[in-house]
């Protein structure tokens, strides 16, 4: 099993049409279950052609109830980005993942509030994952996303990270040592997001075939102590942890927009050690990631 | 994206927030002029650079003359004003507000700025104004009051006259304070700002009976990167003298680069993993000497940009190049690296550390190309030999 993606899953491309989207797809396709996966792109000006073969809808809803997708990825750029997300969950799909990069704060909070709202009035929640993030792959069964395929195997570790070579990174390492992976998962560098480390750490918690898991954080923002403090009392599996960011200064944006130290709660010293107290194996050597996880298991 | 105060004013004046009266000037004479034309018997001369702490550094002067003005300001144009912000070198200052004074009974603090945690707008008021925040905020927490937006809704009535009251606005005045804290919140998210601040906002004494009047006496903004192609208005403001020379060159290359203070310089892919590298180098024993993110697509032209940039600081003996080969493929990184190194004529110790897709055959090129580039298959062997190579 994995987390929110497996073999079964159908996806609807929002942005298929760009060049982008166009160099993903192809490369998500040829990614294990891929071509099975992917099964519809969305384009109101190219509806009823195709692209790879994958036929092209008016919009997501139609996409949806063509195809029986309920997971869309999202490669539209940024000034149509959080209007593309809205479109994916008033058409109630399960999971929206937003690779754009660059998308406007602004924006991004006007839509999770109205997306929160939805779910208040009693409607279907559906869940994001980013912006601004590289995707989701649950190795040889499915990859959502721009990651680069080949260094995934399937296995028993999850990763849940805000970086995308970062990501990357601690993969290339676990699998480096013979550990694969459940589901790798990239949250996105933005600083007002969907899902958040307390949420995959719930899930990689629940997931019968996920024994540990590699959490690396950033400097800026409150996510990573919270999730170590949920952690603490509810996650029973064992945790690497580390934050990136140890030498960045306050007050400069590291090149994502939420990596940005402002109080002084956020910084990676602060975030390490209130990991640390809630439990989790903590390195400074982001080289030994994969290494100390297996002391673990 | 930052501006100065007088710009930061002329925005919140758009959006109904009271300022004083005052004009911009380059030079000495200018300043002059303009306190003649203001009138009164007293001025502000102030230093307009975008870093906080201009009062504390001198770079904030009150005048009760004409004559002082014209000293003031002559003391101040031109200086480099050191702040708790600017680091020691200190900031040039290159441009001056003359204002009129204000008579200041109490001064607050009132600030706008994105919650990630709740997801909305928070804005913040505090009876310590004129001091700084962070200070109040770690010392006297339950100073600081809090409301939290949802920007569906909008800063209500009742939410602004609730941070006015509790910080202690007298009641003849709340009517003009919560004009000002709903123009703060307007001017917030029309501008699409990361941050509005205004410290002091300050209540005046009343005259002939009148409630005292609500002024912004500062304006400090920051914009976000992410929105500025639907601001032009804000694009303007942009004033390049206050920008790191490196940073803009860097930009225009698309690069993100932030200088640091050690001597190593590192180029990598992705911001995580860049600051993962530069936490590695002084995990290790050395510092890094800046934060280099070369993005997802580095082609040759912008590895070579990339090393140029670096090389501009002097304090860089040695450079640290960490890629991992997504889509990018390692071989076209050892291309790129090559090129650099001849184009730069680099002189000083390299070490090179990729992974990825086409790991072995960029290993290959680096290695053939016969010029001294160490390799290494870790980040933290990287390090390592990054910090002997320069010791």
């Amino acid at each position: 099993m994995s987390i929110l993606i497996n073999k079964n899953t159908r996806v609807i491309t929002q942005g298929i049409t760009g060049k982008t989207g166009q160099f993903h797809t192809e490369k998500c396709q040829e990614y294990a279950n891929g071509k099975a996966c992917f099964v519809a792109g969305v384009n109101p000006k190219k509806a009823g052609e195709s692209i790879f073969d994958i036929p092209i809808y008016a919009s997501v809803k139609d996409a949806a109830a063509q195809t029986g997708a309920t997971v869309s990825v999202i490669y539209v750029p940024p000034p149509g980005a959080a209007a593309a997300i809205w479109e994916a969950v008033e058409a109630d799909l399960d999971l929206v993942i937003c690779i754009t990069e660059g998308i406007p704060v602004r924006d991004m909070l006007e839509l999770r509030n109205r997306m929160k709202k939805k779910v208040a009035a009693g409607g279907k929640e559906t869940l994001l994952l980013g912006p601004n993030c590289p995707g989701l792959i649950t190795p040889d069964e499915i990859k959502i996303g721009i990651m680069p395929g080949h260094i995934h195997r399937k296995g028993r570790i999850g990763v849940v990270s805000r970086s995308g070579t970062l990501t990357y990174e601690a993969v290339a390492q676990l699998t480096e040592i013979g550990l694969g992976q459940s589901t790798a998962v990239g949250i996105g560098g933005d600083p007002i997001n969907g899902l958040k480390h307390i949420d995959v750490m719930r899930l990689f918690n629940d997931d019968p075939d996920t024994d540990a898991v590699i959490m690396i954080g950033e400097i800026g923002g409150p996510d990573e102590a919270e999730a170590a403090v949920w952690c603490k009392d509810h996650m029973h599996k064992p945790i690497v942890g580390f934050i990136a960011g140890v030498t960045a200064p306050a007050g400069k944006r590291m090149g994502h927009a939420g990596a940005l130290i402002s109080g002084g709660a956020d910084t990676a010293d602060a975030k390490l050690a209130i990991m640390e107290e809630c439990g989790f194996t903590v390195t400074r050597n982001p080289s030994e990631m994969a290494k100390l996880l297996k002391g673990l298991l | 994206m930052k501006i100065h105060e007088y710009q930061g004013k002329e925005l919140l004046k758009k959006f109904g927030v009271v300022v004083p009266r005052g004009v911009f000037c380059n030079t000495v004479d200018d300043a002059v002029k303009a306190a003649a034309s203001l009138g009164g018997k007293v001025w502000v001369v102030k230093a307009q650079i975008h870093a906080g702490g201009r009062g504390k550094g001198g770079g904030v002067k009150v005048a009760k003359s004409p004559e002082e003005v014209r000293s003031y300001a002559s003391q101040i144009l031109g200086m480099q004003l050191v702040t708790h912000q600017t680091g020691p070198e200190g900031q040039k200052v290159r441009r001056l507000l003359i204002e009129e004074g204000a008579d200041i009974k109490k001064e607050y603090y009132v600030a706008a700025l994105t919650d990630r945690a709740t997801q909305k707008v928070a804005m913040m008021a505090s009876s310590e104004g004129g001091m700084d925040i962070e200070e109040v905020a770690h010392s006297t927490p339950e100073k600081i009051l809090k409301v939290f937006i949802d920007p569906a809704e909008g800063l209500t009535d009742a939410q602004a006259s609730e941070l006015a009251s509790g910080i202690g606005v007298p009641a003849a005045s709340l009517p003009q304070a919560v004009a000002a804290l709903k123009g703060l919140y307007a001017c917030y998210m029309e501008t699409d700002a990361s941050l509005a601040e205004i410290n002091p906002l300050i209540l005046e004494g009343g005259v002939d009976g009148k409630p005292g009047n609500i002024k912004a006496l500062d304006a400090k903004f920051n914009f976000d990167a992410n929105a500025l192609y639907r601001h032009p208005e804000i694009v303007a403001y942009r004033d390049l003298d206050e920008e790191d020379a490196d940073e803009i060159e860097a930009s225009k290359f698309d690069l993100a680069y932030i200088a640091l203070d050690g001597n190593i310089g590192c180029l990598v892919n992705g911001a995580g993993l860049a600051m993962a590298t530069m936490d590695t180098i002084k995990l290790f024993g050395a510092e890094p000497a800046n934060f280099l993110d070369v993005g997802g697509g580095a082609t040759t032209e912008k590895v070579t940009e990339a090393f140029k940039i670096m090389l501009r600081n002097p304090k860089v003996k040695g450079i640290l190049v960490n890629i991992f080969g997504g889509i990018m493929k390692c071989d076209t990184i050892a291309n790129g690296v090559i090129a650099a190194v001849r184009e730069t004529h680099l002189s000083v110790p390299l070490v090179v550390r990729m992974k990825g897709t086409n790991e072995e055959l960029g290993k290959k090129i680096l290695k053939d190309s016969g010029l001294p580039i160490i390799t290494a298959d870790t980040m933290a062997e990287a390090a390592t030999k990054i910090v002997a190579a320069v010791k």
